[in-house]
């Protein structure tokens, strides 16, 4: 897979422009930071990457719509599911359940498989949702700062099980913060003015 | 706490009951005002009789029949109507029409094209078809449009959105309008019976209590179709949400 090039994006919200002749290229394989102030158009150029969003001039090559996983800003859980669910439900090949646990316990989710996700505190549903974008078939995994609501030490086992189990896939992550980066060993490889 | 829930329940009916009771002896005359305790009497009486349950058994079929047609029907055009703008804007005068006619005009149009026997089963479906029709839409249309894009970008089959995402947010929906419906299916299917006086249904029994002056009778046959209506609610909802609970789970 080659990498995913921006090409002079252009978004705007009615009078608000968001992004302004966005021009990138993502390598491959690797992990990249996307940065900038609160307001600077991460999440919608995160969007436009996955799809949700057109922007209005310029082009994406290189992302494979057929191939994409994310973590959203918010969690996007189904409630009522259990956790092992949620993951399935984004990654069906996860019959195995003795797999599924062993993937749950290297997250800290140890056990929480089978509990409703309106059940979890706001760290573990976040864990879960970083799961299901790791348990999914993908080559691109957009995360839209996934270490929200996960304390110091959790944020290490997270980013450990995210170590591992990325296989070489890309990952363009949208963070504040240059430490949850590091966590990755990612580079902050574009960041966003505020316009 | 759920214990003083039905001890509270069961005060509250008991109240009603004695109140009703106490109304009675104030009227003093079985023909306008029967007393709780005789229609029970006669309650029990009928239900000991095979043409009781022969006349619960016609009404109930149709009743109960054109409610599940209904169900369905409205499912089937809620899902389309979701789907496919023209056909929401098509229906929305059709139902909303359907929805102020008053069972008298369903019941005496139908006879002119109808067998009576056939008009609890059809009046029964059109009053409740709107019913669920709305409730199925507007749960749909609240459908989480995050869930749904979470859904496309990790390319979730159909089936698996329906059971995921569909089927809980929509639950809410038509369990508020199932208990609806079996009330109205059963206020409009007994009422149509009224009207057109098919052999052998409640409604019928009904109409013949008010020739008589049968009040008790009345009562009775009044008394049996909430308590049908009642266990058949408690039942279908029971049904529904087990069928739901095994659609969840993915």
């Amino acid at each position: 897979m080659g990498g995913i090039v921006l090409g002079g994006l252009y978004k705007a919200f009615g009078e608000k422009r968001v992004l302004e002749n966005v021009s990138h290229t993502f390598e491959a394989g690797k992990i990249h930071g996307v940065m900038g102030p609160s307001g600077c158009g991460k999440t919608t150029l995160l969007h436009i990457l996955l799809g949700l969003l057109k922007p209005d001039a310029g082009t994406v090559s290189g992302a494979n719509p057929g191939a994409l996983s994310a973590v959203f800003q918010e969690d996007r859980l189904c409630e009522r599911l259990g956790a092992g669910a949620n993951v399935r439900l984004a990654a069906p090949q996860w019959r195995d359940r003795i797999a599924l646990r062993a993937l749950f316990e290297e997250m800290g989710l140890g056990g929480a498989e089978k509990t409703p996700v309106y059940e979890l505190s706001g760290g573990m549903k976040r864990r879960v949702a970083l799961l299901r974008a790791l348990a999914a078939p993908s080559e691109l995994i957009v995360m839209d700062e996934p270490f929200t609501g996960l304390d110091g030490a959790m944020k290490e086992t997270v980013a450990g099980c995210v170590r591992r189990r990325l296989d070489g896939r890309t990952v363009i992550m949208a963070t504040h913060s240059e430490g949850d980066l590091d966590l990755l060993g990612g580079s902050a490889g574009l960041i966003l003015p505020l316009l | 706490m759920f214990r003083n829930r039905r001890i509270t329940a069961l005060l509250c009916a008991f109240f009603w009951l004695a109140l009703w009771h106490v109304g009675s002896l104030l009227v003093g005359e079985d023909v306008l005002l029967v007393s709780p305790l005789a229609a029970a009497a006669r309650l029990f009486a009928l239900a000991g009789t095979s043409l009781f349950w022969k006349t619960a058994g016609f009404s109930l079929v149709r009743i109960m029949g054109g409610f599940f047609l209904a169900l369905a029907s409205g499912m089937l055009l809620a899902a389309s109507a979701y789907r496919l703008q023209p056909v929401r804007a098509l229906l929305a005068p059709l139902l909303s029409a359907a929805k102020s006619v008053p069972v008298a005009s369903y019941t005496v149009l139908c006879l002119v094209f109808l067998r009576a026997r056939s008009l609890p089963l059809i009046i029964a479906f059109l009053m409740t078809l709107p019913i669920f029709y709305d409730s199925l839409l507007e749960g749909l249309l609240n459908t989480d449009g995050n869930l749904l894009e979470m859904a496309g970008v990790f390319r979730v089959t159909p089936l698996r959105r329906l059971r995921a995402i569909y089927v809980p947010q929509c639950l809410p929906y038509l369990v508020s309008a199932i208990g609806v419906g079996i009330g109205i299916a059963w206020k409009s299917g007994v009422a149509a019976e009224v009207i057109g006086l098919p052999q052998g249904a409640v409604g019928t029994r009904i109409y013949e209590a008010k020739l008589t002056l049968d009040t008790r009778g009345l009562f009775a046959w009044t008394v049996a179709v909430m308590l049908l209506c009642f266990a058949l609610e408690k039942s279908v909802l029971f049904l529904v949400r087990r069928a739901a609970g095994a659609l969840e789970r993915v």
